[in-house]
């Protein structure tokens, strides 16, 4: 085939392409996604009975903003990585920003707490389910994004699988807040972070393989 | 001063090229013609410069880049430069063909390597370089009807989408989705996914 034929196959009859393609794919997949995520946790788990009482606590809207947070940034990775030529530039440390305020929150309460209490601020009563349950939650949310992903461009398909699986695994977790009782900084910074951190290990092996093109 | 010259002419081209890419992707048909084509002479002189071993892959990759800067035309952000965006898809292109050409030979290692790279060698045949080493009607023979016929009418007839529609029977949007399809089939199928 000459390169010229090829040239004028693509050039002839070629259609206008759908503006903010980027933007429009990720609010399809994030949509189907959540819905996903949230008939699993009404199904599965239920949302926690109190929580218009719960939501009347500061510290419940701190660990939505926490995970919030990690959602948006880890939403601006993910679609930097989807552009060709796209730099990371600051972005990612905007990922850092919302952990480390949890943990200096976390300091902060076991420095404060008795010593006595300080292993039941970390492992409150659900440390054992908890990052599970944020994984499965995420699930829909993982595949939906690999789907986003697979329409796109990424240049570094493991990076670009690991993004995508934080990005699944902070939405997930803003899904499970609607259910989960715990409410300490310390557990928030331990057992969500690791809730998180499963599916953005798994998005980054399955990246490497399914977002070559 | 000569490389303010250069910078000047970079710019210049970067400008130029934007331009008539995003019109392109607006649907004028000329400015996408003529961005191809330029687009080609920078990609075959990249690959060739990082080929050198193996210049019969240069021009298999040329258009595996350009089908690429075609499929994913969708992915550039009207604030970014034009280059850094082609140039990452060229780089792109390039690390993973080799990486499978790396795959491909681990493979296919075996007691008869030497007279397989000496038929290597008599094969190559600089006369051929400028042709890539699939025949574009044979991979488009490899692609469902349903993605075949509206490339055939629509980009190698030339129909509009409407008149290819009439003629083959599908739906508008069915061509308009067979094209999209059948291209990023191609795409695989230059890439050596069958």
């Amino acid at each position: 085939m000459k390169t010229e034929d090829l040239i004028t196959l693509l050039a002839t009859g070629v259609e206008p392409v759908e503006r903010h393609a980027v933007a429009r794919r990720y609010a399809v997949a994030l949509g189907f996604g959540v819905i996903g995520a949230a008939a699993l946790m009404v199904k599965l788990l239920g949302v926690r009975p109190d929580l218009a009482e719960a939501a009347r606590l500061p510290m419940f809207w701190v660990k939505l903003v926490f995970v919030a947070s990690l959602a948006w940034a880890s939403l601006a990775v993910t679609a930097r990585l989807a552009r060709p030529g796209v730099r990371l530039a600051w972005v990612p440390a905007a990922l850092l920003a919302p952990v480390l305020a949890i943990w200096g929150l976390g300091g902060l309460a076991l420095a404060d707490a008795d010593p006595l209490e300080r292993s039941g601020l970390i492992y409150g009563a659900t440390w054992a389910s908890c990052p599970w349950l944020i994984a499965m939650l995420s699930a829909p949310i993982l595949i939906a994004a690999f789907w986003a992903m697979r329409g796109l461009a990424p240049t570094r398909p493991g990076l670009a699988g690991s993004a995508s699986g934080l990005l699944a695994g902070s939405v997930g977790a803003l899904v499970y807040c609607l259910h989960c009782p715990e409410l300490g900084a310390p557990f928030l910074g331990t057992w969500y972070l690791i809730g998180m951190l499963i599916p953005a290990g798994l998005g980054g092996l399955l990246g490497a393989r399914l977002l070559r093109w | 001063m000569e490389r303010m010259n250069d910078e000047g002419r970079a710019d210049r081209l970067e400008t130029e090229l934007r331009e008539s890419f995003l019109r392109g992707r607006e649907g004028d048909a000329a400015a996408y013609h003529w961005l191809l084509k330029v687009l080609a002479t920078h990609l075959r002189g990249y690959f060739r410069r990082r080929l050198s071993g193996l210049p019969d892959e240069v021009e298999d990759l040329v258009q595996e880049a350009l089908l690429a800067i075609h499929n994913q035309r969708h992915t550039y952000d009207a604030g970014q430069p034009l280059t850094a965006w082609v140039h990452a898809i060229a780089k792109y292109k390039l690390i993973d063909r080799l990486r499978r050409r790396a795959t491909r030979e681990r493979l296919t290692d075996s007691l008869d390597l030497v007279s397989e790279h000496a038929a290597e060698l008599f094969s190559t045949a600089d006369a051929e370089a400028a042709e890539a080493s699939r025949d574009l009607h044979k991979l488009l023979d490899q692609l469902p009807e349903r993605q075949r016929l509206p490339i055939v009418r629509t980009k190698l007839e030339g129909l509009s989408v409407a008149e290819a529609a009439q003629v083959t029977g599908m739906s508008e949007s069915a061509i308009k989705v067979g094209v999209h399809r059948g291209l990023k089939a191609l795409a695989a199928l230059i890439r050596g996914e069958t």
